[in-house]
């Protein structure tokens, strides 16, 4: 084999220095970073100086046991599994030896570059997660094997070449020698020159014994007995308990008029004023609590003030019929030209109110600042993000290096714990109590209406039909606030339509808003699909059919449709009272179809999805069972955002407050059959963490229209909104 | 504040609180039981899910006061010493959990649903268990797990 090699110089060599009463300064292979370990406590040294750290994503012990950092942030997406899973691949390790932590946050040395800034990124998001790091962790994990091999071949005086590796062992053939790699660790020497592996110098995917078959996710036995630590689970000597009260208008300053009072109350000690919230710090989470709900606080207005969501829709319709400013975001052909020769023309507006992320684990965070100020320490549940330190620096005006975060369990993201507001409230209140550790813990009261919602919007479609009942035009434009949170899966790539338009007209309401799980494809693939059956509900053809028409130069999508449509049984008659509707999406690089069957009850509006079915191209699949789960799940979320989801504000408050006026889906309504299927590809890994959710609303309301011939066009599809379409 | 005399996961132990404290966070905060997970408050979510005296019972809106007078409370680190409970082990072989959060008060609420039915048909499971949300969307999979733990003896520890 020839490698290029990188030659390991005194940054990325390792070794050790040991000084007693020092530091040991652990150099690991290839980019990685110094550790430096604070030998105040001899036993600790002991213990890391046993782990070896053999490069920067691998420590291992001389009972062969290997911990294998994951960089990314474990939020039920099973990072915490296959990222690791791809390491092994490449080191041959015996998966029964391998343990998982998260790496340290340190972008440079852990971050993926898969984000295209030009620098390295920490950041679990936009399901980039495996796609960003496949090949960095196979490069990876080669590395390690080749330190191992050649260590092998250095104790036994052979050739690098003779040796190979299985199951956690190097083997000699010609010898019959073998040897544990926990066997290699104690002596271990890093060569001088690591090679840089091409993927084609990469194991033959063949050859996987990781990659593409199920292993038991790694976070799941501590899942099922309590002891898997999420943030709002930590507790440290003398920590203290913080909350805030913020406003129901978001941007609205708050006036305190009874500090004296709450300051008499039990168990608190500090208030503290936020541009937009008072802050209270107590003993106990009790004494917090209860001040919170006695504070008197006068709100200003903000710009928020005067808004109203339902109202605004008018105000959408009127911006969408005039000519006004617009974000253009696709063109392709003339699509205006082929609009105006068209034979037919459709026209059709969708509407979807706002959406809140309701992770199980509302927002919190543990921060304690050093005593001398000079260092901070952070236990978060966080998406991480592109500043790998969450915005403690700033808040501190510290050196990053002096920022430690301790990443846990996120009780889910969905999108709601890439923002940091939550780290830096906590930092606020922390540097109030220097030395001592905070917990801020949000109210789901507060979560929810503090939230940063999927942004409101209008859809315009308009399509050209020509005279064989072709789509010739398509024009797409999105009303709202939110810029780029509104123009994920606006464009339709695997639909062969010769002149395409999309755009953004832009309103600013003053309402926080965010990246929601699948972000702007759920409603804009909602109205795509939608218009896409109401085509073909006119102009009498199968939708499955007419769609086949539209992927006669996507090979990948077709696969995904036609198996859909297989699984489905779509061809056969439907029993009495039911229908069946598809929708097709691409979200980070997977392609996927989704059919469902419905039935209606005509009395109450509301809809029974009987089943779900998918068909997904998401590339090498690193784990089969996961990807299931995370299609099943997304299906599930899906169905509770078409079907119960809606944030209303009225003159700038948001009316809801938690699960009883916010409701999602229970088990009451869940399908009685979900099926998901993956279709073999050898493709680089897409992300799927978003690929179930936006399939709903197209597949639902195309259903509807197969059943009714009516058509929902707003979400959420309510019992009263769908009677309404019933009647219309 | 007062002082109380609590019964959980078979072993003694005195609070001090201030009255009308949420078992929750008597749970929680002060004894480190942190398997109880906070969700919603308003017995809406599930997340809190516990037994007392081998019913389920949403931890978040019961005050101390009312649980000090000899009740047993089990709490998913109580469920099964070594965590062995049919419902784990189905919890594990069909891989349930996503991000977990939701999945002790999950397995406490279906615990209490087997204890009394040990093999309950899917619309008794259902409606048993629509009271525990799952944003994760873990549902399908928690039915099957119920189903499959329903398969096999199932014994209940209640706290001593
Ligand atoms: S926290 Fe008790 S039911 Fe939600
Ligand atoms: S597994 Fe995440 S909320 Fe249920």
């Amino acid at each position: 084999m020839k490698y290029s090699k990188s030659k390991t110089d005194s940054t990325n060599r390792r070794q050790f220095i040991k000084r007693s009463g020092g530091i040991a300064l652990l150099i690991g292979a290839s980019g990685i970073l110094p550790q430096f370990i604070s030998c105040k406590n001899p036993s600790h040294v002991a213990a890391q100086l046993k782990k070896h750290q053999i490069t920067s994503w691998i420590k291992m012990s001389e009972d062969g046991k290997i911990v294998i950092y994951n960089p990314a942030a474990e939020m039920g997406q099973g990072s915490m599994t296959s990222l690791p899973a791809i390491f092994a691949e490449e080191m041959d390790a015996n998966w029964d030896n391998v343990q998982v932590e998260f790496s340290p946050q340190i972008s440079n040395t852990y971050g993926s570059d898969g984000w295209g800034s030009g620098r390295k990124i920490m950041l679990s998001a936009g399901s980039r997660v495996t796609k960003g790091y496949y090949s960095l962790l196979r490069k990876a994990g080669a590395q390690a094997r080749f330190i191992l091999m050649h260590n092998a071949a250095r104790i036994w005086n052979v050739p690098i070449d003779g040796l190979s590796t299985s199951d956690g062992h190097v083997l000699d053939e010609n010898s019959g020698m073998k040897i544990a790699y926990g066997d290699l660790v104690k002596d271990l020497v890093v060569p001088e020159e690591i090679p840089d592996f091409e993927l084609h110098q990469l194991k033959n995917p063949k050859d996987f014994k990781f990659i593409g078959h199920d292993l038991p996710r790694t976070d799941i036995p501590a899942k099922t007995n309590g002891s898997a630590q999420f943030a709002i689970d930590v507790i440290l000597p003398g920590m203290l308990y913080g909350v805030l009260e913020r406003g129901r208008v978001h941007g609205a300053k708050p006036t305190l008029t009874n500090s004296d009072e709450i300051m008499k109350l039990p168990g608190i000690l500090h208030l503290v004023s936020f541009d937009y919230a008072i802050g209270i710090i107590g003993e106990r989470i009790e004494n917090v609590l209860a001040a919170k709900s006695r504070l008197e606080i006068e709100w200003s207005d903000a710009i928020a003030s005067t808004f109203n969501s339902e109202e605004i829709y008018d105000e959408y319709k009127r911006v969408a019929d005039k000519e006004r400013d617009e974000k253009v975001v696709v063109e392709k052909g003339n699509t205006k030209k082929a609009i105006r020769s068209a034979a037919r023309l459709f026209s059709a507006d969708y509407k979807n109110d706002y959406v809140y992320h309701a992770q199980m684990e509302p927002l919190n965070a543990v921060v304690q600042i050093a005593e001398d100020g000079a260092s901070a320490t952070a236990w978060v549940g966080s998406q991480q993000g592109f500043d790998s330190k969450l915005g403690i620096p700033e808040v501190l005006d510290m050196d990053p290096e002096k920022v430690h975060i301790n990443l846990q369990y996120l009780g889910g993201g969905f999108g709601r714990r890439s923002m940091t507001d939550f780290v830096k409230e906590c930092t606020i209140l922390a540097k109030e109590v220097p030395g001592q550790p905070i917990k801020l813990m949000w109210t789901r009261e507060d979560d929810l209406t503090y939230g940063a919602f999927r942004p409101m919007s209008l859809q315009r479609l308009q399509a050209g039909i020509d005279s064989n009942g072709r789509i010739t035009g398509f024009s797409h434009t999105v009303i709202g606030d939110g810029d780029n949170l509104l123009a994920s899966g606006i464009r339709n790539d695997h639909y062969e339509i010769p002149n395409q338009y999309a755009a953004l007209k832009i309103i600013p309401h003053g309402i926080r808003l965010k990246h929601w799980r699948g972000v702007g494809h759920g409603p804009n693939k909602f109205a795509i699909e939608s218009m896409i059956d109401q085509i073909a509900h006119s102009l009498g053809k199968d939708p499955i059919d007419f769609r086949r028409t539209l992927m006669s130069e996507s090979p990948k999508a077709l696969a995904t449709l036609n198996k859909a449509a297989a699984m489905s049984g779509w061809n056969q008659p439907n029993l009495q009272g039911r229908a069946k509707g598809v929708a097709f999406i691409e979200r980070s690089g997977t392609l996927s179809t989704g059919v469902c069957e419905i039935s209606l009850d005509e009395n109450t509006g509301k809809i029974r999805v009987h089943y779900f079915w998918s068909a997904s191209d998401a590339g090498v699949v690193i784990q089969p069972d996961n990807v299931k789960a995370q299609m099943e799940g997304g299906i599930i979320m899906g169905m509770s955002s078409v079907f119960k989801e809606r944030i209303s504000i009225i003159d700038g408050a948001v009316q809801q407050s938690n699960f009883d006026d916010y409701e999602l889906l229970r088990m009451a309504d869940i399908p009685e059959r979900i099926e998901t299927a993956i279709i073999k590809s050898d493709g680089p890994p897409q992300g799927v963490g978003e690929s179930g959710t936006p399939l709903v609303a197209g597949a639902v309301a195309n259903a509807f229209l197969a059943l009714t011939g009516k058509h929902l066009r707003h979400l959420p599809f309510t019992p009263e909104r769908v009677l309404e379409a019933l009647n219309s | 504040m007062a002082t109380y005399q609590l019964h959980i996961n078979g072993a003694k132990k005195s609070i001090d609180v201030a009255e009308g404290t949420s078992l929750l966070w008597v749970l929680r905060e002060h004894l480190g039981l942190t398997g109880t997970k906070y969700g919603c408050g308003i017995a809406q979510c599930g997340a809190c899910t516990i037994h007392v005296n081998g019913n389920p019972m949403k931890a978040c809106v019961m005050p101390v006061d009312g649980v000090s007078s000899g009740q047993k409370i089990t709490t998913i680190e109580g469920l099964d010493d070594l965590g062995n409970h049919p419902l784990q082990q189905a919890w594990i072989d069909v891989q349930v959990p996503q991000c977990g959060y939701c999945q002790s008060g999950q397995i406490m609420q279906a615990a209490a649903l087997l204890a009394n039915n040990p093999s309950p048909s899917r619309d008794e499971i259902v409606t048993h268990m629509n009271g525990n949300l799952c944003r994760c969307g873990t549902y399908m999979r928690i039915l099957k797990a119920i189903q499959k733990a329903a398969g096999k003896e199932v014994a209940v520890n209640e706290g001593d």
